[in-house]
C-alpha cells in the first residue's frame, strides 16, 4: 500500500509504471480465462480420445489395425473392417446389428404405446385403486432388475420365449415401461383438464378426446420415453446375454463378445473396433440430433 | 330427475372402466415379467432347484451356503471395494467439471455437450474399446503414455486384479462421469445466485462461498448422485465380464456376476435365487436411503 502511494506522487517514473503495470493487470485478469479454456480443452481431448481410437482403429487395413505398436492414426484408410462385419470373422455382427435393432424398435413400440395408454389411465381416468397401482408399478424402481434374472429365465423357458427375440424385447418393454409410465403420466397430468373437458362436451369420446386433445401435447414426453427406451435396449448387455443362446439370435453387444473373447481364434481388433463403432455412431448421431429430449428424459427420471 | 343423475353416473363409471381397460395391460406385462419372477425368486430361493431335474426343498439352506461361501464373499468384498473407489471418484470430478463449465461463457455449453457424450454410449460398448485400447503392445493407450514417458507399452493392464480395476474404473469414470456432472450442474443451477452474491459481498473468499453456501444448498443432489453411482457400483457386471472375464484367477468377480455364474453356469437356480434376494435387500436400503436423503433435505 505505501509503496503505491509513493509511487503515484512520483510523476517521473509514473507512466512507464502504470503501463507495466497494467500489462501485468491485463495478463493476470486473462490468466484464469486462459487456465479454464486449457483445462476445459485438455479434458475434452481426454473424452473424445477413446471415440477417435475407435474410429482410426476401424478404418485401418486389417494388416495396420494388428500392428504393434499401434499406428497414430490409419496409414491408409480402408473399409475392410466393415466388410468382414457379416460373419467373416465366424460371427455375423451385421445380423447382430439387425437382432439388436429389431428388439429395440420392438421394445421402444410396445413401451410407448402401453405407457402412452396406462399413463393417461392413471393421470385422468382415476378408479379405485388406481394410485396403489401406480405407486407399485413405481416400486419396481427400487429393485434390480438384475435380481430377478434368474426366476425370469425359468418363467420365459415354461411360456416358450427363452431365447426368443420376441421374449427379449417382451422382457425389455416390461422393465422400461415403469419409467415410462412415470414420464406419460406426469405429460398428460400437465395438460389443463378445460382442454379435455370442452372436447368431450364437443362430443368427442374418451379415446377420442385424448388422441385428438391431449396427445399432442404430451408429444415431447413420447419422443422422450421412445428415446431412453430405445437407447437402453440397443445397449443392452446382461439380458440378451442370459435369456438368447443361439449365436444368429444374438443382439449386437453379445455378438461383440464372442468376437471378444477370441473363441474364434485371436482377436481381430480391427472389426471388433469397427463393430464397437456401428454400436456407438447411431447413439452419439441420435444424441446430437435429439439432446434436449435426451437430457430433459434423464433429468426427470432422475428426480423420480 | 333422476335420469340426469343416472347418466352422471354412468358416465363417471365409464370413465373408471376406461381407466381400468386402458392401464390394464401395461399392469398385467409389469406384473407377468416383475412381480411373477419376484415371487417365483423368493420361493426358489428356498429350494435346491438344478436347471433340469427335479427340485426340491431345503428351506433357508441356500442362505445359510451363501453366508459360508467364500467365493461370494470375495465377490461381495471386491464389489464394495469397486463400489468404495468408483463413487468418491465420480463424485469428485463430476463436481469439478459442473464448477468448471456451469458459468454461462462462450464455449461452456460446448465443454457440456463432450464431456456429456460418452454418456450415450453402451457400457459393453465402451468396455470394448476401452479393451483394445489397454491390450498389451497393440493399445493405443499404453503406447501413448510409452511415448508420453509415462509407462511401458508391454504392460499387461489386464494382468493384476488391482490394474485391470484401474482400467475398468477409467472406463466408468469416462463413462458415466458426464451425467453426475450434467445432475450436479441442474443442482448449482437451482441455487439462487443472490445467495452466492450476498456472501461475496460479506467477504467471503470463494472456497469459503463454496464450502458455506453452495455445498449444503446442494445437498438433495449431492445424495442424489452418491446413491446413483452407489447403486450403479454394487450391480457392476458388464464392464468386468466385457474386459476381465473375471480375472486374473476371478479376483475381479462381482455380486451380480457371482449370481451370474451360480444360476447360468453351474446352473444352480436355487442358489442363484438366495443370492440375488440378498442382493434384492441391499439394493432396497440403498434406495430408501435415497428416499429418506431426499426427502430429509425437503425441508
Amino acid at each position: 500500500m505505501s509503496t503505491r502511494t509513493a509511487r503515484t506522487r512520483d510523476p517521473g517514473t509514473r507512466p512507464v509504471e502504470t503501463d507495466s503495470r497494467n500489462l501485468v493487470t491485463a495478463i493476470r485478469q486473462s490468466l484464469p480465462r486462459a487456465a479454464w479454456w486449457a483445462v476445459c480443452v485438455c479434458l475434452a481431448v481426454l473424452f473424445l480420445y477413446p471415440l477417435y481410437v475407435m474410429l482410426s482403429q476401424s478404418l485401418k487395413a486389417p494388416g495396420e489395425a494388428a500392428a504393434a505398436p499401434p499406428t497414430l492414426y490409419p496409414h491408409e484408410l480402408s473399409l475392410n473392417n466393415f466388410r468382414a462385419l457379416d460373419g467373416d470373422t465366424g460371427i455375423d455382427i451385421v445380423a447382430g446389428a439387425g437382432n439388436s435393432l429389431l428388439v429395440s424398435l420392438g421394445a421402444t413400440l410396445a413401451t410407448v404405446v402401453l405407457s402412452t395408454v396406462a399413463g393417461y389411465g392413471f393421470a385422468r381416468l382415476r378408479f379405485p385403486g388406481s394410485d396403489i397401482l401406480f405407486f407399485a408399478t413405481l416400486a419396481t424402481f427400487m429393485i434390480p432388475f438384475q435380481a430377478v434374472i434368474t426366476p425370469l429365465y425359468l418363467l420365459l423357458n415354461n411360456l416358450g420365449l427363452q431365447n426368443s427375440l420376441l421374449g427379449l424385447a417382451a422382457v425389455y418393454t416390461t422393465f422400461q415401461l415403469p419409467f415410462g409410465l412415470f414420464l406419460m403420466r406426469n405429460s398428460f397430468a400437465a395438460v389443463p383438464r378445460s382442454l379435455e373437458e370442452a372436447a368431450l362436451i364437443d362430443g368427442c369420446g374418451i379415446l377420442k378426446a385424448m388422441v385428438r386433445v391431449v396427445l399432442p401435447v404430451a408429444v415431447p414426453g413420447l419422443i422422450t420415453t421412445a428415446l431412453l427406451t430405445f437407447f437402453a435396449c440397443w445397449n443392452e448387455f446382461f439380458a440378451a446375454l442370459i435369456l438368447i443362446s443361439d449365436q444368429e439370435k444374438f443382439t449386437l453387444p453379445v455378438s461383440l463378445s464372442v468376437l471378444a473373447s477370441g473363441n474364434l481364434g485371436s482377436v481381430d481388433w480391427g472389426v471388433l473396433q469397427a463393430g464397437v463403432a456401428v454400436t456407438i455412431v447411431p447413439c452419439v448421431v441420435i444424441y446430437l440430433l435429439l439432446q434436449k429430449y435426451y437430457v430433459g428424459g434423464l433429468l426427470s427420471g432422475a428426480v423420480k | 330427475m333422476s335420469a340426469p343423475h343416472r347418466r352422471t353416473l354412468s358416465r363417471a363409471g365409464r370413465r373408471r372402466l376406461a381407466g381400468i381397460a386402458m392401464t390394464s395391460p401395461a399392469l398385467a406385462m409389469i406384473t407377468l415379467f416383475f412381480f411373477v419372477p419376484l415371487v417365483m425368486m423368493l420361493w426358489m430361493s428356498l429350494h435346491d432347484w438344478p436347471l433340469l431335474g427335479e427340485h426340491h426343498f431345503t428351506g433357508l439352506k441356500n442362505y445359510r451356503e451363501a453366508l459360508h461361501d467364500t467365493e461370494f464373499r470375495t465377490a461381495v468384498i471386491f464389489t464394495v471395494k469397486y463400489t468404495l473407489i468408483t463413487t468418491p471418484v465420480l463424485f469428485v470430478l463430476g463436481l469439478a467439471m459442473a464448477l468448471l463449465v456451469r458459468h454461462k461463457r462462450r464455449g461452456a455449453r460446448f465443454f457440456q455437450a463432450v464431456y456429456f457424450l460418452p454418456v450415450v454410449v453402451g457400457l459393453a460398448s465402451a468396455a470394448f474399446l476401452w479393451l483394445f485400447m489397454f491390450q498389451s503392445d497393440i493399445g493405443p493407450a499404453g503406447d501413448l503414455a510409452d511415448h508420453l514417458g509415462l509407462g511401458s507399452r508391454t504392460t499387461n493392464w489386464f494382468a493384476g486384479s488391482t490394474s485391470a480395476m484401474l482400467v475398468v474404473i477409467g472406463m466408468v469414470t469416462w463413462k458415466i462421469v458426464g451425467l453426475q456432472m450434467l445432475l450436479l450442474l441442474t443442482g448449482l443451477r437451482s441455487i439462487p445466485t443472490d445467495a452466492e452474491e450476498a456472501a461475496r459481498i460479506d467477504g467471503a473468499s470463494r472456497l469459503q462461498t463454496f464450502r458455506y453456501v453452495i455445498l449444503p444448498l446442494l445437498r438433495p443432489t449431492l445424495a442424489l448422485v452418491l446413491v446413483f453411482s452407489v447403486a450403479g457400483s454394487l450391480l457392476a457386471f458388464d464392464q468386468f465380464y466385457v474386459m476381465t472375464g473375471g480375472g486374473p484367477s476371478n479376483s475381479t468377480i462381482t455380486a451380480v456376476y457371482e449370481i451370474y455364474r451360480a444360476s447360468f453356469i453351474k446352473f444352480q437356480l436355487g442358489y442363484g435365487s438366495a443370492l440375488s434376494a440378498l442382493l434384492m435387500i441391499v439394493l432396497a436400503a440403498v434406495s430408501a436411503i435415497q428416499m429418506l436423503l431426499l426427502r430429509s433435505s425437503d425441508h
